[in-house]
């Protein structure tokens, strides 16, 4: 727990100027207004009855008592100033620092992580943290501070009557941690219940036009209803427990302040040789130091539950800051004189050591070939491409392209000597012209209006709200299709000397796919490309066809030679056909 | 808004006595200043001691009874708000299950859940607060106020100048925060979808090197949250100080004009000390007012969210059933249909009829309107002209569950839920056996591999399936509709993520294993429909052929054209 604070605050170190300047105007700010009620206490005694009022010593009081307010009032304001400085900017540093991260860590985590969890660390995480640990911090240190100050005061006072404040206090601890132990366990059984009904609410009413066509609805109520009413009972204990924190310090606090008032009363009254002699002022200064030295414990004890939870936050955050990143690149060479040749020997690669993936894995390809690969769903054909760009790292043998060992150039020039349409399309928030010149920033309007035209999209781009100025996103309403065929003229417009086509055309209907398959045809003249496809009538004019299986290449070669063959790609081919 | 009131009614009793007697700790709150005003005045200047301890003894016995009034009424609160909170979930979710499509397209289902669950939640927790703090608060300010100008009308006057003062200033930083707090919240939810879309593209931005791009554009997101919580933070920096301020200045002039008072006799040394007492409860239960404000203010906004949906009508259904004598299972007599928020019909003129028992292929581009016309079947939407008659019966007549148990329907995008297979292939039939179960998986090619997984029909599916790959969900929830053996079984394009090989098996196993269902099958492969008894092709709207696979290339073009452009290899080939 304190190496994750040491690191939050090492965040803040380059703030550290609005650090220090807060707990200057945080002591400043509370020292004053804790000199209020004392000032109170001596005007008060200045205006002892009738006639006996002592103008001119009321006057400097209320003169010293304005000055402080005043002063107090701005160093608080000072201080809430420099705290939100620092806590905004720390917070900002760390979600920038999350998100660079999320570009340097191996594909194998981000696949390994849902979008929603790590999302979720950058954003909330985060949110978290700034919110517990940073602003609880001066909340803690305020209540610190308050806490001594008002001892010291009171000490001066009557350090007696003191005593058997600080001899009190620990009741209102004691009353507020029992409860706070006690409303933890039925928080923490709410929150699951919470979870688990959100979940379900999803899952059911998210699916809503499902249940009902399968008329699933009479069940989906009982088991919401189920789960509701468990969370209603659960929540209404948590609720009344954690309601209960209020109350029960009051009430603490009633008692110390009568405390104080009886032997206050009793010093004044000169009756008690026990307390000393009290003026009625001082009383009154007393009655107020009581009224607000119980506040900061409450405070306290609610700041340390949202520290635990902002702790706990903060872990997740440098968990994710801590994983290990691709292997630095920047001292290798680039990539340059592509030839368009590329090599695999004797491949081998898994993604969980348990179950073998690819094995000895050998594929020559010469300049300018068309390589197609086809199999079963899971058969290790993305995988292929996962390789060759090093979004995953091979176990042993080695891949050239080039005739280039790929470990032994950059990344980013080897990831741009081809061009990938994947089987996700992906569209980022933004301008249709922005996502087709994703690849190539500089590009011209012109440039993009062909690279669309060639793809057969500009007609629907045409006919979109702004044309090729309509922002699009994920949800906005694009089907599939044309989604991917955004994501196909991207590629058009880079023009890049070696393509990559994962199921590039499977959400476009067949007569679409028919017209841009005429376009790839002219994309991929002179260039080497890798087509992974469940349509076989997209293949069948490639040079060589990888026929694969459970990681292996189980057949190779043109189609005519494997249709002659007679094996697992000519039984696949005419299945299609079959009536 | 009004019926969400109802789910209060069975808590009157909490509503009324829960505020009732945080009212009495409030009293009894006030009282005590006034015991402590006695001590002072009488005790000390008496030196009594007896009245002293007698009067603190008071104090304590004040102490308790708050203690115990704001107890039962923190009890009675969290009580009805979850009893109110529970009641309305359950109503709200009953009513979502009687909304028909039309209803929940105008609403989406995502927003569906948010009002079933977030907006629920923060209703209940405005009635919580409701009851513990809507008395206790706006009573504490005025009855510190009536306190007060008991005890000095003249000396009252500042306080109704400076709680006015503090009012004034909370509800303007108010009004300029909460519009900038949604700013911030946006630049928030911004930055979330960078984040979300960065991560879905991972890929993308890799292969085209674009990670640097990418950063910088996140940080100038954070940046633009960082400068708009500064200046959130800015100005609601202002609001403690300056309430500070008002009220301790509000004591200055207390003490000032309070000392010219006792001076004249009219004030005494204790009453005065009970004074700025109230000052400063009038400015903390200020404080929670405007919190209360902010509270009350996303209560109602989710409230009439939720009324929202309340307020549309559940969907229309008649009461005939089925008629399993129909010697037609399917009827369509000029069937146009247009959703209701466009303006264009996304089925026009469809007329056709279908035989128990025999098999029906739709096929078409994409957005030609193939799976609106099938929708049109179970009576998800209702036709705008024409009529559907299915099982003999008008779907507009029809009971639409009945209706609906006898069609077993595959959606476009398979999606699976959270529990076993046995669970998830338990939805049309609640008491399916394992024999049925393993039938159903054996006619979609699933019970291959769903034999092989650890725990079999146990095994358990985590949300959407993430477990599976998107062939075997597909086969699943086309075998999750075969339970129970419907006598219409509609595949939406439902087996896009199957290879030929498999898609051929299941077409033949279908056939052989429920010969009597009568199939709805939409694609956009003609090798899938070839052997239809019927095959609709629809272009835009309309359909511009019907007929079987030879009629349909002799007489339609575009079905022509769609079969060339997949058949040409084969053509080919044999040439």
């Amino acid at each position: 727990m304190l190496k994750t604070l040491r690191r939050v605050f090492s965040y803040a170190r380059p703030y550290i100027a609005f650090f220090i300047l807060t707990v200057i105007f945080a002591a400043a700010g509370i020292s004053l207004s804790l000199a209020v009620p004392v000032f109170i206490g001596e005007a008060v005694d200045c205006c002892v009855g009738a006639g006996k009022v002592d103008f001119d010593k009321l006057l400097r009081v209320v003169i010293k008592l304005g000055a402080s307010v005043a002063a107090s009032g701005l160093f608080q304001w000072l201080m809430s100033l420099c705290t939100n400085r620092l806590a905004f900017l720390t917070v900002r540093d760390i979600r920038a620092d999350a998100f660079a991260k999320l570009q340097r860590v191996p594909l194998r985590y981000i696949d390994r992580h849902t979008k929603g969890e790590l999302t979720s660390r950058v954003i909330n995480d985060i949110e978290i943290v700034s919110d517990g640990l940073l602003q609880g911090f001066t909340q803690f240190f305020s209540g610190i501070i308050t806490i001594v100050g008002t001892l010291i005061f009171m000490m001066t006072i009557n350090y007696k009557i003191a005593l058997v404040v600080v001899v009190l206090t620990p009741l209102s601890f004691i009353a507020a941690s029992r409860i706070t132990k006690a409303t933890h366990d039925h928080y923490v059984r709410q929150s699951k219940l919470r979870g688990e009904m959100v979940g379900l609410a999803e899952e059911m009413a998210g699916n809503q036009k499902l249940v009902k066509a399968f008329v699933y609805d009479k069940r989906a109520e009982e088991r919401f209803a189920e789960i509701n009413r468990q969370y209603g009972k659960v929540g209404t204990k948590a609720t009344f427990f954690s309601s209960m924190t209020n109350p029960t310090t009051r009430f603490v606090n009633g008692l110390i302040y009568a405390a104080v008032g009886l032997l206050g009363a009793l010093g004044a009254i000169g009756s008690s040789s026990f307390i000393g002699a009290m003026s009625v002022g001082r009383l009154s200064s007393f009655l107020a130091y009581s009224n607000q030295y119980t506040k900061p414990f409450n405070e306290i004890s609610g700041v340390f539950a949202e520290l635990q939870n902002a702790v706990a936050s903060a872990k997740r955050v440098f968990d994710l800051l801590d994983e290990e990143e691709v292997s630095d690149d920047s001292g290798l060479e680039k990539l340059t004189d592509l030839t368009g040749e590329l090599s695999f020997s004797h491949v081998n690669f898994s993604y969980s050591p348990k179950s073998k993936l690819i094995q000895d894995f050998n594929l020559d390809v010469r300049s300018g070939q068309r390589i197609a690969i086809v199999g079963p769903t899971g058969c290790g054909k993305s995988t292929m491409i996962n390789l060759l760009l090093r979004f995953y790292d091979i176990e042993s043998g080695s891949i050239t392209v080039s005739g280039r060992e790929i470990s032994s150039v950059t990344r980013d020039s080897l990831r741009s000597s081809f061009g990938m349409v994947l089987q996700e399309t992906w569209v980022f928030t933004g301008t249709v012209a922005e996502n087709i010149a994703y690849g190539l920033p500089g590009a011209t309007r012109e440039q993009i209006i062909d690279a669309a035209k060639a793809v057969h999209a500009h007609g629907f781009i045409k006919r979109l709200a702004n044309g090729y100025d309509t922002v699009i996103s994920e949800d906005s309403g694009l089907s599939q299709g044309q989604k991917q065929l955004i994501c196909i003229a991207r590629v058009m417009l880079m023009d890049p000397p070696m393509l990559i086509l994962d199921e590039a055309t499977s959400s476009i209907d067949l007569r679409t796919e028919h017209r841009i398959q005429r376009a790839f045809v002219k994309l991929m003249e002179g260039k080497t490309s890798f087509i992974i496809a469940h349509r076989l009538s997209t293949i069948k004019n490639s040079d060589i066809i990888l026929v694969m299986d459970h990681g292996n290449i189980i057949e190779q070669g043109s189609h005519a030679e494997l249709m002659a063959k007679g094996g697992f790609y000519s039984g696949l081919y005419n299945s299609q056909f079959a009536s | 808004m009004k019926r969400l009131l109802r789910y209060l009614k069975n808590y009157k009793k909490q509503l009324v006595f829960g505020p009732f007697f945080k009212l009495l700790e409030a009293i009894f709150e006030l009282i005590v200043p006034l015991v402590m005003a006695k001590i002072i005045d009488v005790g000390i200047i008496n030196r009594d001691s007896a009245y002293v301890l007698k009067m603190s003894g008071i104090i304590v016995l004040l102490g308790v009874c708050g203690l115990g009034f704001a107890l039962t009424c923190q009890f009675l609160a969290a009580k009805c708000a979850y009893g109110f909170g529970t009641e309305l979930r359950e109503a709200l979710y009953r009513h979502i299950n009687s909304l028909s499509y039309t209803s929940i397209d105008r609403i989406g289902t995502s927003s569906l859940v948010n009002r079933l669950t977030n907006d629920s939640m923060t209703v209940q927790n405005g009635v919580n607060m409701f009851i513990r703090l809507a008395v206790r608060a706006p009573f504490l300010v005025i009855g510190a106020a009536v306190m007060a100008f008991m005890i000095d009308v003249r000396l009252s006057l500042v306080l109704f100048v400076a709680a006015p003062l503090i009012s004034v200033i909370i509800f303007f930083i108010m009004r300029r925060t909460v519009p900038m707090y949604k700013k911030t919240q946006q630049k928030l939810d911004k930055a979330s979808l960078l984040t979300r879309e960065s991560l879905e593209g991972t890929r993308v931005i890799r292969a085209f090197s674009r990670q640097s791009e990418e950063i910088e554009e996140f940080n100038e997101a954070v940046d633009e949250i960082a400068e708009c919580s500064a200046s959130v933070g800015r100005i609601s920096a202002i609001l403690n100080p300056a309430a500070f301020m008002i009220m301790n200045l509000g004591i200055v002039a207390i003490v000032w004009f309070g000392g010219l008072r006792i001076d004249g006799g009219s004030l005494t040394q204790g009453e005065l000390t009970a004074f700025t007492n109230y000052m400063t409860q009038i400015l903390l239960a200020l404080v929670v007012l405007a919190n209360l404000i902010v509270i009350f203010t996303k209560a109602f906004a989710s409230a009439n969210r939720i009324s929202e949906v309340f307020d549309l009508p559940p969907e229309e259904t008649g009461t005939k059933m089925p008629d399993a004598g129909s010697g037609n299972i399917i009827e369509f007599c000029g069937v146009s249909f247009a959703y209701e928020s466009a303006g264009e019909e996304s089925v026009r003129g469809l007329s056709f009829t279908l035989r128990r028992g025999e098999e029906l292929g739709i096929i078409g581009g994409t957005g030609s309107g193939k799976s609106t016309a099938a929708a049109l079947i179970p009576g998800f939407y209702r036709p705008t002209a024409g009529e559907v008659i299915v099982s003999g019966v008008n779907v507009n007549e029809v009971d639409a569950e009945e209706l609906r148990r006898i069609i077993g329907y595959v959606p476009q995008k398979a999606v699976l839920f959270t529990g076993t297979v046995r669970e998830n292939m338990r939805w049309r039939k609640a008491d399916a056996t394992d024999e049925e179960i393993i039938a159903a998986l054996k006619t979609a090619q699933a019970w291959e591999f769903v034999s092989k997984l650890p725990d079999g029909l146990d095994t358990l599916i985590s949300q959407g399936g993430k477990n599976l790959s998107g062939g075997q969900k597909q086969r699943i929830s086309i075998a999750r509709a075969l339970v129970g053996d419907p006598d219409i079984l509609i595949l939406d394009d439902s087996t896009s993520a199957l290879d030929y090989a498999t898609d051929l098996k299941l077409r033949k196993a279908l056939r052989a294993d429920h010969a009597e269902t009568s199939v709805i099958m939409i694609s956009q492969r003609t090798t899938s429909l070839m052997e239809a008894d019927k095959i609709i092709v629809m272009e835009d709207g309309s359909p511009v052929g019907i007929g079987t696979h030879d009629e349909l290339l002799g007489s339609c073009e575009v079905y022509r054209d769609i079969y060339r452009s997949q058949m040409n290899e084969k053509e080919d080939r044999n040439a």
